[in-house]
Formats: C-alpha cells, sequence, structure tokens
C-alpha cells in the first residue's frame, strides 16, 4: 500500500504524506498495519514451504540459494514462526482491523492518543525490518526457535545464527513489545473513555469486546516479553548471568557466567508466550461471533455468556503458562495446578462453541464468503481445541511436548483459526477499507481450497506425534524410527504446496478487486453496527460532526415488528 | 452452497475418524511398567475427544442443514438454562478426565524408585547423548566439564582425574539396563537444553544445564529401543539419538563386568 501510493502520488499531492503516510488518523495506521501483516504473511509462507520442500526432498537445489542446510532450515524455522506469530497473527487482528474498526464501531472518529498509536506502527515496522535484515548478517538468522531457549539463544558460539542474527531477533522483538504497549494502552482508554453515547460495554460489538481484552492482554503480557528480552540481551552483551548457569562449555570454549537459570527465561516466556495465543485469537473469535450473527440475521445467541467467556479466557490466558513446561524439569507438583487451569480453560472455549452453532441454528443463513470462512473457523476451533485438554495432562505431554502432535494443535487452533477468521474480517470490512466488493465466487473457491487443505496438512501430523516424530528435525535421516515417517511428511509436503498455491486465488482476488471490483453501497451486508452508517469507503473524517446516539445494542436481527431484519444501533426508537 | 458445505463437514468427519482408526503411523509398543497406564488414558482420551469431535461437526452439520431460505427467524437472545446445561456437562466431562490423568501422573511422578534401582547419569551435548554408571564402588567421581572435558581424549564429561570415586566410572554411549528393575536416571547437560525421549518407554524428561533432574522408568521388555532428542539444540539436533538396549540381568552383569575393566586399566 505504502510503496504503491508512494510511487505514484507522492511527489504530486502535497501534503500526501501527511495524509497517506505519516498520517495519526486511525484508518490509515489500521491499513499500514494490514500491509505490514501482507509483506510478513507473504514471506512467512514461503519459509514454511521452503522447508517443507526440504524436509521431503533435502538434494533439491533452489534456484539463488542452493541446498538448505540444517541451519538455514532452523533459520526459517524460527523467522516462519516469529514472522507468523509476532507480525501476522498479533498484528492483522489486533492492531489491523482493531484499529480500522474499533473507534468506528464505538461511533467515534479518532483514537484516543493517536499520535502513540501511529508511532507504534512505525516502530512496529522498524522491529519488522531489523528482523528481516538478520537473514543477511554473518551466521544468517537465528536458529533457536522462536521461543529463544537459552543458553542455545544465550552463547553466541552455540550455533550459526546465535550470534548477531539472535541480537537482532532480540532487539527486533524488544521494540514489537514497545510498540504493542502503546497500541494496547490506546485500545483501552478508547474503548473506557470515547464511546459515542448510548454505547454501553454491553451494547458494544463482540468484535470491540475482544480488541479491548486483548489490548488488556498485550499490555501485561508484552512488558513481560520486554523485560526478558532485556535480560537476555544483558546475558549475551553485558556479561550478566540471568539465564546462563555455572560451568557450560559450548563449542569447546568455556563460559565464563556463573547463577543464572535457563527456566527462568521459560517462565518469562511462557508468562508471555501463552496470553499471546489469546491475544492471536480472541479478535478472531470476535469477528466469527459477528460475521455468524449477521450471516444468519440472527442475535449472537448467549450475547453476555460470549462476554463472559472473552474475559474468562482472557484472564485464565494468565494462570496457564506451566502446560508448556511439564517436562522441563519444572518442580512436577506444580503441574496439578497448570493442568486443572488449562482444563478450565477449555470451558469458556466450550462455550463459545456452543453459541456460535446457537448463533446459526435455524438462521436464514446468507452463504457469503465471510460466512464460510466463519463456519470453517468454528471446525477449526473446535478440531485444534479437542487436543488442549488432552496436551493439558501432563502424563500424555511427557510424550507427545515437542512432537508433531503439538505442531499440529497449535496451528490449527491459533495458525489456521486465526488465518480464517482473517479472511472472514478481509472480505467482511474489504468494502468499508477500499469501497469496492470482492469477488464472492474466487472467495468460495479460496474457501474450499484453504479449509480442505489446512484438514489435509495438519490432521496427519497428529500422527506423527503419536509416533514419537519429534519436531524441529531439519531432517528426516537422524533417527531411524523418523526416517519411517517420510511417506506421511511428503504427503503433507504435497498437501501444503497444494494450499499454498491456493492463496494465489486470495491475491489475485484482493488486489483486482482493489481497482476493479464493483463499487460497495454504504452497507452492502446489511449490517446494524456503526460503521455501517458511514459510506463505503469510510470518508477521511469518520462521522465528522455527527455524533450518532446508539439506542440499541450490536446483534438486532430480524426483531419481531421490525420493518428491515435489522435494525441499526443509531436507528431512532428504543 | 449449503450442500456443499455440508459434505465438505462430511468429508472431514470420515477422514479424520478413518485417519485415525488405520493411522499408518501410530505409537511404538510400549515397554515400560508406566506404559499401559498411559496408553489406556490415550486411549480414553482419544475416544472422548474424538466422539465431542464429531458431536461438534454434526451440531454444526444440523445447523447448516436447518438454514432458510425464507420465512421468519426466531428471534432468540440465547437461553441460560441451555448454557449452564452445557457448562456444566462439559465442566464434568473435562475434568473427570482431568483427575484420572492427574492420577497417572502421580504414580509416574510421586512413587520413588526401588532402592535397587540402576542409577545412570545422563549428559546430553551438542549433539550426542552419555550415559555414567558407579562401577563397583557404587559412587560417581566429581565432573568438571570446564576443567576436565576431553572427547578426544576419552573423558568427554570431564570426570576429574583425581577423584578416586571417579576411577571405576564408565561412560557409555547407550544406556544398557536390566529388564525389570527400575532405572533412576539424574539428567544434565553442560551445554544447551536437550530432552531425551524414548518414545517405547512412554519417557521424556529435559536434561537442562545447571539442574541434576531425577525421572524414573522400570524396563519390561527386552530388546533395543531408540532415543531421540526432543529439545532444539543446534544444528545437529536432528541426529542426537542414541539407544537403549534392555537386558537380562545376567547379561547386564556381564556387560559391566566387560566395561570396568578397560576403563580402570585406563
Amino acid at each position: 500500500m505504502e510503496e504503491r501510493s508512494t510511487s505514484s502520488t507522492a511527489v504530486s499531492t502535497p501534503g500526501f504524506l501527511r495524509r497517506c503516510v505519516f498520517s495519526t488518523d486511525h484508518k490509515v495506521v489500521g491499513l499500514q498495519y494490514f500491509f505490514l501483516s501482507f509483506a510478513a504473511v507473504l514471506i512467512g509462507t514461503v519459509l514454511s514451504l521452503l522447508m517443507r520442500i526440504h524436509l521431503v526432498w533435502p538434494t533439491v537445489s533452489l534456484p539463488f540459494f542452493g541446498t538448505i542446510k540444517p541451519e538455514n532450515y532452523l533459520a526459517f524455522l524460527t523467522m516462519h514462526g516469529t514472522l507468523m506469530v509476532f507480525f501476522v497473527l498479533s498484528t492483522v487482528p489486533q492492531s489491523g482491523f482493531g484499529n480500522y474498526f474499533l473507534p468506528l464501531q464505538l461511533g467515534v472518529s479518532e483514537m484516543a492518543f493517536p499520535k502513540l498509536n501511529a508511532a507504534g506502527f512505525w516502530t512496529t515496522l522498524l522491529s519488522f525490518l531489523i528482523l528481516i535484515a538478520a537473514f543477511f548478517v554473518p551466521g544468517g538468522a537465528s536458529g533457536a526457535g522462536w521461543t529463544q531457549y537459552p543458553p542455545l539463544s544465550a552463547i553466541a558460539n552455540s550455533g550459526p545464527g546465535q550470534a548477531l542474527g539472535t541480537d537482532l531477533w532480540l532487539v527486533s522483538m524488544g521494540l514489537f513489545c514497545v510498540a504493542s504497549v502503546m497500541g494496547a494502552i490506546n485500545f483501552i482508554t478508547t474503548t473506557l473513555k470515547m464511546r459515542t453515547p448510548g454505547m454501553d460495554l454491553m451494547r458494544m460489538p463482540l468484535t470491540c469486546w475482544t480488541w479491548f481484552v486483548t489490548a488488556i492482554l498485550s499490555l501485561l503480557a508484552f512488558s513481560v516479553l520486554l523485560a526478558a528480552v532485556i535480560l537476555l540481551l544483558l546475558d549475551r552483551n553485558a556479561g550478566t548471568a540471568f539465564f546462563v548457569p555455572a560451568g557450560l562449555i559450548v563449542s569447546g570454549k568455556a563460559v565464563a557466567q556463573t547463577g543464572g537459570s535457563p527456566l527462568l527465561w521459560q517462565h518469562l516466556f511462557w508468562f508471555f508466550g501463552h496470553p499471546e495465543v489469546y491475544i492471536a485469537i480472541l479478535p478472531g473469535m470476535g469477528v466469527t461471533s459477528h460475521v455468524l450473527s449477521v450471516f444468519s440475521r440472527k442475535p449472537v445467541f448467549g450475547y453476555r455468556a460470549m462476554v463472559w467467556a472473552i474475559v474468562a479466557i482472557g484472564f485464565l490466558g494468565f494462570l496457564v503458562w506451566g502446560h508448556h513446561m511439564f517436562v522441563s524439569g519444572m518442580n512436577p507438583y506444580a503441574a496439578f495446578a497448570f493442568s486443572a487451569l488449562t482444563t478450565a480453560i477449555a470451558v469458556p472455549s466450550a462455550i463459545k462453541t456452543f453459541n456460535w452453532i446457537g448463533t446459526i441454528w435455524d438462521g436464514r443463513i446468507r452463504f457469503t464468503t465471510p460466512l464460510l470462512f466463519s463456519v470453517g473457523f468454528v471446525s477449526l476451533f473446535i478440531t485444534g481445541g479437542l487436543t488442549g485438554p488432552l496436551l493439558a495432562q501432563p502424563a500424555l505431554d511427557i510424550y507427545l511436548h515437542d512432537t508433531y502432535f503439538v505442531v499440529a494443535h497449535f496451528h490449527l487452533i491459533m495458525a489456521m483459526a486465526g488465518l480464517f477468521a482473517i479472511f472472514a474480517a478481509t472480505h467482511f470490512w474489504f468494502p468499508k477499507m477500499f469501497g469496492r466488493m470482492m469477488n464472492e465466487r474466487l472467495g468460495a473457491l479460496h474457501f474450499w481450497i484453504t479449509f480442505l487443505g489446512s484438514y489435509a496438512i495438519f490432521m496427519p501430523m497428529h500422527l506423527l506425534g503419536t509416533a514419537g516424530h519429534p519436531r524441529r528435525y531439519s531432517e528426516l535421516t537422524g533417527v531411524q524410527y523418523v526416517a519411517a515417517m517420510a511417506p506421511l511428511q511428503k504427503f503433507v509436503t504435497v498437501a501444503a504446496i497444494i494450499t499454498m498455491s491456493g492463496q494465489i486465488i486470495f491475491l489475485v482476488n484482493f488486489f483486482w478487486s482493489m481497482f476493479k471490483g464493483p463499487t460497495a453501497p454504504a452497507n452492502p451486508w446489511e449490517c446494524t453496527t456503526l460503521e455501517w452508517t458511514l459510506p463505503s469507503p469510510t470518508p477521511a473524517g469518520g462521522f465528522g460532526e455527527h455524533v450518532p446516539m446508539v439506542n440499541r445494542g450490536a446483534y438486532e436481527y430480524s426483531a419481531p415488528g421490525a420493518e428491515t431484519d435489522y435494525l441499526m444501533q443509531d436507528a431512532p426508537g428504543s | 452452497m449449503a450442500i456443499a458445505l455440508l459434505l465438505a463437514i462430511l468429508l472431514v468427519i470420515l477422514a479424520c475418524v478413518y485417519l485415525f482408526i488405520a493411522h499408518p503411523v501410530w505409537f511404538p509398543a510400549g515397554v515400560s511398567a508406566h506404559a499401559a497406564g498411559v496408553d489406556h488414558q490415550f486411549a480414553v482420551a482419544f475416544w472422548l475427544l474424538g466422539a465431542l469431535f464429531v458431536a461438534g461437526h454434526i451440531a454444526l452439520g444440523i445447523s447448516l442443514m436447518r438454514a432458510r431460505r425464507r420465512g421468519k427467524v426466531t428471534y432468540t437472545q440465547g437461553d441460560w438454562r441451555l448454557e449452564a446445561l452445557w457448562t456444566v456437562l462439559i465442566a464434568v466431562l473435562f475434568f473427570g478426565f482431568n483427575v484420572a490423568g492427574v492420577r497417572l501422573w502421580s504414580q509416574m511422578k510421586f512413587q520413588q524408585p526401588e532402592s535397587d534401582a540402576v542409577q545412570v547419569e545422563v549428559t546430553g551435548t551438542q549433539f550426542e547423548w552419555y550415559f555414567r554408571y558407579a562401577g563397583a564402588d557404587g559412587k560417581l567421581g566429581d565432573t568438571d566439564a570446564q576443567r576436565f572435558a576431553h572427547p578426544e581424549e576419552g573423558n568427554p564429561l570431564g570426570i576429574d582425574p583425581d577423584d578416586p570415586a571417579g576411577k571405576d566410572d564408565m561412560v557409555s554411549t547407550s544406556l544398557v539396563l536390566p529388564v525389570g528393575r527400575d532405572v533412576d536416571l539424574t539428567l544434565r547437560s553442560n551445554d544447551v537444553i536437550h530432552s531425551l525421549f524414548i518414545p517405547a518407554m512412554r519417557f521424556k524428561q529435559d536434561a537442562v544445564p545447571g539442574m541434576s533432574i531425577h525421572a524414573h522408568f522400570r524396563p519390561m521388555q527386552t530388546g533395543e529401543y531408540e532415543i531421540s532428542c526432543a529439545e532444539l539444540c543446534g544444528t545437529g539436533h536432528y541426529r542426537m539419538r542414541a539407544s537403549v538396549k534392555v537386558v537380562s540381568e545376567a547379561e547386564f552383569k556381564q556387560w559391566v563386568k566387560s566395561k570396568e575393566l578397560p576403563s580402570t586399566a585406563k
């Protein structure tokens, strides 16, 4: 977006930079985040494709690159995880759509802290550039995984990417944390202080509820990661020993530090890392609730239960980090608490699933692309979610921990479900963002390939895990029982290649529709929420002088006695 | 479109159920004392969660089947009684399942190994496992990797040459165990975190630098089983393999004797 606009019009239109690049307008900032993630997701996807190809055809020589070596594989793996978790799943649903639509759905034209908001984006962009730069330094990008467990991540000679590449990773993450906290403060304040008259908390669209709760999670979780990242940077560069214990000898060289604890990092990292998965998925849950209600022409089933489930998931999300550490050497008594609390989080998640099905039950469903992706979200959420209570059991997790079973679990529940919510939201809000409609036929085709493809890729990975295939293996030949699983790995790679090729349909649809799609009316989906009272695309000034007065909740579809099957939130009457 | 979506959901249910029933790859046979309990809990998990998976998708399918083309939609904001019923039902199911799993965990972690357990110190290094046995004196010698570790001189763990307890220590690159006797492992690492994974024993434990972590199990069948590393430890992570050789008590004694001689001769 930025590249396109700067190249074409930056020179000719005075003030363009102010208006569309260095803007403090929440809509521009939202789109900037959106297109930053677009770049990140393209790189992240290519990396996973390279990894899949290397796993099953290790001798293939790539143009301009040659064969992939183990250290390349680990760098791809680390960067894939980092890009996808931070710059895609934590960025598009919250910072992208949230920035654009939170104020509009609350009936205001500006965020509480517009400059802080813009500063958040530019910091995120800087963080992204530093991360990518790691590919080009000596030794390449970090190969310690997105979890960066020390001492591997703390000692520069523990592997090829562990020198400057890892320092850049840490600096990048530190900046990302700062940016996320800026954004979070802005979201929380805007939600609590800026709502238009009549917009009670319990009248807010569920999307706003999830953005709000996610912002609280971001504020608390990213602050902890920032601290951890700074400590690790100090261990690496200032001779401190927060995470490095005494007596180490790495690559034949004695390490001078004494007194640190590798488990301390794991506690800090997962204290951030587990809320992080809810930061990634909560906004997706909000979008799903919203879209299912709109296209079923029915109110959200159990709106209040949904709100409490969001809050409960957010709260419990901070109390379960130890389930990542059942085999870490943590005191085994702690496993009781973490296991029970993790099981507890399945309850509000189940409530949400129940209510999604309740929402579409007996509805007059309009089978649009956003609806398809939201139904897909529910399906993936059920499938990926149900392995949660299994992995929450330490006795079973001992076997499955760090195998492909876990890879399958979190890709279905967080990555694929999250992605489906992003696709639903993109198709749903595209008319409001760009003033044109996306193509429904291409949208449906893209859905079918992605939906069936997700299952084809990740279901077999569960089986690899049950057979004991550890994750993060760059070759299948090192361990005999792993080598025996090559045929199933090959199937997964083929499924991945087909599914990824299917994403070209989305790219074509997106960019074609942006310029050539049919012009969108103000409210093409016949929605009730306030952003649809504005023309499409949203005018620069938002609501301008107009102050919407909210008279009802966000999901008044098919209300008895109403003339249309939807009642706008600001329509007169009560 | 409703019908296409229904068919897709049906396809997903059938394909997933088929995949788990046919399971082209699956758990290796469990050969430790606690494996049966773990496998039973896995079976419970797969049936319970599999049933919920099918039920959830059938409910999703039915809700799509009931979609109306025209006519009035029942306006409802929800139903607290249904909501409460579902919540209690799912909580009972999940916590019941959780309690059974917690009992299993207690058996695995809080029952001490028998007093005649074989003591083995396991050290993970980039990218090799070492297993150290105490020898005739029953005592392991002190180690200091920074001062004494010389893999090329046959002392990869850095056993202190001046400590008499270390003289008869035996270091092996495979884990040899007598069948039917507990083994009490002490896991250590001198560089980065590794994880000792023995799928056939249903066993996994991280080896963390700076910590000595105890974990125990009892092999019940003779044979050779593979060990892999389950915690990313660097470029050679994928080839950090070793094996467990479970042998009869007599063979074990003989192996210990044969290992002791060259070790003390050195």
